[in-house]
């Protein structure tokens, strides 16, 4: 490929990992890569703080009585559990870890616009999650993640003023990182990188963007307005005060529908990455991906009211929404339909990345194809708020999200740590995570559809079967998750030497070092070709899987 | 139904079957679809699989494959758009002749008063084969009503009412869930509804000892001294309500609503908030003063005062009731 800024095999005497070593290096830096760093420690220990919460449910689900734990322990429990996940872990984790590390690269810049700004993201999420722990020490909140009026402001006696500041404050930081991707992508792009020779994953992040930086001074807003009636008894939400419970509703779902799109477009944009480089093809549909984003991020906005369908919104409001809703379902299959029709006639490699991908696809289109169900008026009113939902919710933003995040960190880890992880032990877990998820979320669609409600903790005999498969499931997934942990950090030590290039992958980001210096290239790429031009780099020819 | 590995709910009203129905067609499209995605990423990952000598051929794309399965799918889910809103205008819209039912939710017990005066806590007793429509609301937090072997499910609000209905066809014993998380007791906040045939249900019904609910409200109605305003002889200082319920009010700021069950509801917690036009705005609230199940019984007794002096309930009607005299507005 043309004009690489750093010869393949040419390592320079100091990377981003090795320009400087104390701790006051890593907490003052403004470099994107130790950012991404950062977020990456703390994104994970969010991670299996929220998993070790979803176990406690998996485990008191295990019989129909509640045995292991108090009514209010188990409102706490899926509460810290959905908070966790949403807030702190599924909402930052694509963009804000592999966003922060790849979109300077990608895009042939030093830095993000606002490294500063980028930095005190970092340390507005930092000060979210230790107010969101403190929190948590002092007893819990027990509100749910959607913090449902007037049950939040007048119901709940645990500590949701100090939750809800915590997610106000996570929000800023989303914001931040928002507004730092629009104006990096807008205004930093090597010469020659043009809108339509920008990776799908940059298309990807900067849909994302423009919903963090929309749709999360919203939800803050909600938020003030809860934690205000809670305090000073003004009456916004509470009926007693004079206020409406639905527009509670209405202001929530506004931000927190998009926001699952903040959540699920990172990761699409990582398979788009993923499947062109393992069947050395280019996209199918280039424009049709990248502007299915955009869409996805404008549409996102007119669909919330879908969560409300029994709520109590007039008939008419209802059909609107739902109709609105079917309208989302295009883009999203169209990204599907062309991520598999780039694999025809390609030259597909199985790498574990790619099993990822895959995993991701099949676990996506169950998701998708289950939320028409919920578009479906009169179907939603009967699986509305029962573990139809929940099994529905988890496909997508567990099977989806995760599934991207997981493939990408399995495809970019050389580029991060300058070490190949061990690709047996990988595929081993790509394949338990795939299998571990649909034993522990399948059985949850049966069940909701035979009736149980989600969010509770004792349920009639009959759903006793249907809830221990689901646990047993779940335990297989832990196992799933629980091994790339433990192999990256292994390889960091003991992995073999990544190349510059493992994959030989396009994208600007395979053409520096890695790890790559502090300030990514030398000298500024120029930018001469489209996106995914893999027929014109020459694939690892057959050679034994690298990193074995 | 196996009894420890449930895959199918029961089937207990007229809306299962045709919920049912509509999930079943869309199953099977889902089913095709993740099929077809499924096999042609199987497919297309062996055929292709990497070979020596065997290079990627580069494809564009189609605007033309794009166009296609953007379209049908679109269509294909149209249908879904439409039979469901379909069925969901039935399932919103209770037959006019209902029988009406009333539900109170709080934390964590459902309170049922039926019309005859029947009370019941986490219990419905309804016949088969009557349309029976729910009337209910919340004295506390969000609620939501969910009889999954009836395919129905209703959030219950604080400060207002909200509808639902159902016509039972099968006896037996079902479950009544609270589908909206409620604290503390939320899992434990469900209950019976019990389908019995109608002459069963007569004789359980026949066992109730309370007097009907609208002539509760009726005694109400005098008690907390309505009746002194709210006059059906002489114009008083509040509306005539006879006749009112479910037709449309002209209001003091020119609007007009219709006076449902939440707008007397509203009338008499709130009276200030839309005043009929031609009054005063001078009566005093009674939040806090009268309970929800009081609010239910004058409620119905407003309704009753629609129907004709020889009503089921035999409720006199004043002797010389005015064809539609002016201003028989509720306030």
């Amino acid at each position: 490929m043309a004009s690489a800024a750093i010869p393949a095999n040419q390592t320079p005497k100091t990377n981003y990992l090795t320009n400087g070593y104390g701790l006051k290096s890593w907490l003052l830096t403004t470099d994107h890569k130790r950012i991404a760093v950062l977020y990456l420690i703390s994104v994970t220990v969010f991670f299996f703080l929220g998993g070790f919460f979803a176990m406690l449910i998996r485990l008191e689900l295990l019989t129909p009585q509640g045995d292991l734990m108090q009514a209010d322990s188990y409102n706490k429990v899926f509460t810290m559990h959905g908070m966790i996940m949403v807030f702190f872990f599924l909402i930052p984790v694509v963009p804000a870890v592999l966003g922060n590390f790849l979109v300077p690269i990608m895009i042939g810049a030093k830095d993000l616009a606002f490294p500063r700004i980028n930095l005190l993201s970092w340390y507005l999420y930092i000060i979210a999650g230790t107010l969101f722990l403190h929190c948590m020490l002092i007893g819990g909140v027990d509100t749910g993640w959607t913090f449902y009026t007037p049950y939040s402001t007048v119901g709940s006696n645990t500590n949701v003023v100090e939750a809800g500041l915590a997610v106000f404050i996570a929000g800023f930081s989303s914001i931040f990182t928002g507004l730092n991707f629009i104006v990096t992508i807008h205004r930093m792009r090597a010469p020659g990188l043009t809108w339509d020779r920008l990776p799908l994953f940059i298309w990807a992040n900067y849909a994302t963007s423009i919903i963090m930086v929309l749709g999360t001074p919203v939800v803050a807003i909600t938020i003030v307005l809860v934690a205000v009636e809670r305090l000073f008894h003004l009456g916004i939400f509470d009926p007693k005060l004079g206020g409406d419970p639905l527009l509670f509703q209405h202001l929530f779902w506004f931000y927190s529908h998009p926001a699952v799109y903040i959540m699920i477009l990172p990761s699409m944009g990582v398979v788009s990455e993923l499947i062109t480089c393992f069947s050395r093809k280019r996209i199918f549909g280039y424009k049709f991906i990248a502007l299915s984003s955009v869409a996805i991020a404008v549409l996102g906005f007119l669909v919330w009211a879908h969560h409300m369908f029994v709520a109590g919104i007039s008939l008419y409001a209802a059909m609107i929404f739902s109709f609105l809703t079917f309208f989302i379902g295009v883009p999203s299959a169209i990204k599907v339909f062309n991520w598999t029709a780039t694999l025809y006639r390609g030259s597909i490699s199985y790498a574990t990345p790619m099993l990822y991908a895959f995993g991701f696809i099949g676990l996506f289109t169950i998701g998708g194809l289950t939320g028409l169900f919920l578009a479906t008026l009169g179907i939603d009113v009967h699986v509305t708020d029962t573990y139809f939902v929940v099994a529905h919710f988890h496909y997508v933003m567990v099977g989806g999200v995760l599934m991207g995040y997981l493939g990408g960190m399995h495809f970019w880890w050389p580029k991060i740590s300058g070490r190949m992880y061990p690709e047996g032990w990988a595929k081993l877990s790509a394949l338990l995570v795939f299998v571990g998820f649909n034993l522990t979320f399948f059985p949850q669609f049966i069940l909701g559809y035979v009736g149980m409600p989600r969010r509770y903790w004792q349920y009639p005999d009959e759903f006793q079967v249907l809830n221990v498969l689901s646990t047993a499931g779940s335990s297989v997934l832990a196992v799933g998750y629980l091994l790339p942990m433990i192999y990256f950090l292994w390889s960091l030590r003991y992995g073999p030497i990544a190349e510059a290039n493992p994959w030989n992958a396009a994208g600007l980001e395979w053409q520096t070092t890695s790890p790559p210096p502090t300030f990514n290239f030398d000298e500024t790429p120029v930018v001469t070709w489209e996106a995914y031009n893999y027929d014109e780099i020459a694939p690892k020819e057959l050679e034994a899987p690298v990193g074995r | 139904m196996s009894k420890y590995l449930p895959l199918w709910p029961d089937q207990a009203s007229t809306m299962a079957g045709q919920v049912d129905a509509l999930y079943i067609y869309l199953l099977l499209v889902a089913g095709v679809m993740t099929g077809l995605i499924y096999i042609a990423v199987t497919v297309l990952a062996i055929k292709y699989r990497r070979k020596p000598g065997q290079d990627a051929h580069q494809i564009e794309g189609s605007t033309i494959l794009e166009i296609t399965w953007s379209i049908i799918p679109f269509g294909v889910m149209l249908t879904f758009f439409i039979w469901g809103a379909v069925l969901y205008f039935k399932e919103r819209t209770p037959p006019a002749d209902s029988t009406e039912v009333y539900v109170v939710a709080k934390q964590w017990m459902w309170k049922v008063e039926h019309m005859e005066g029947q009370r019941e806590i986490n219990q419905l007793h309804v016949p088969t084969g009557q349309d029976i429509k729910l009337i209910m609301t919340s004295q506390d937090v969000i609620h939501s009503f969910f009889i999954p072997a009836f395919r129905i499910k209703q959030d219950v609000l604080p400060g207002r009412y909200t509808t639902a209905w159902f016509k039972a066809t099968k006896p037996g014993r079902y479950h009544l869930f609270c589908a909206e998380y409620c604290g503390t007791n939320h899992s434990g906040m469900g209950g019976d509804i019990v389908v019995m045939e109608p002459q069963e249900y007569a004789v359980w019904m026949a066992g109730g000892p309370s007097a009907p609910l609208p002539e509760t409200g009726k005694q109400l109605f005098a008690s907390l001294g309505c009746s002194t305003c709210h006059r059906f002889d002489v114009q008083g200082r509040g509306p005539n309500l006879q006749g009112v319920y479910n037709k449309p009010v002209l209001l003091e700021d020119g609007r007009t609503v219709i006076a449902d069950e939440n707008y007397v509801r509203e009338s008499i917690l709130n009276p200030t908030a839309k005043i009929v036009s031609g009054f005063k705005p001078v009566m005093p609230t009674f939040q806090g003063i009268v309970s929800d199940e009081q609010l239910n019984a004058l409620v119905a007794y407003v309704k009753s005062l629609n129907q004709p002096p020889t009503g089921t309930a035999g409720l006199q009607q004043p002797a010389a009731a005015p064809a539609q005299p002016q201003n028989t507005q509720v306030q």
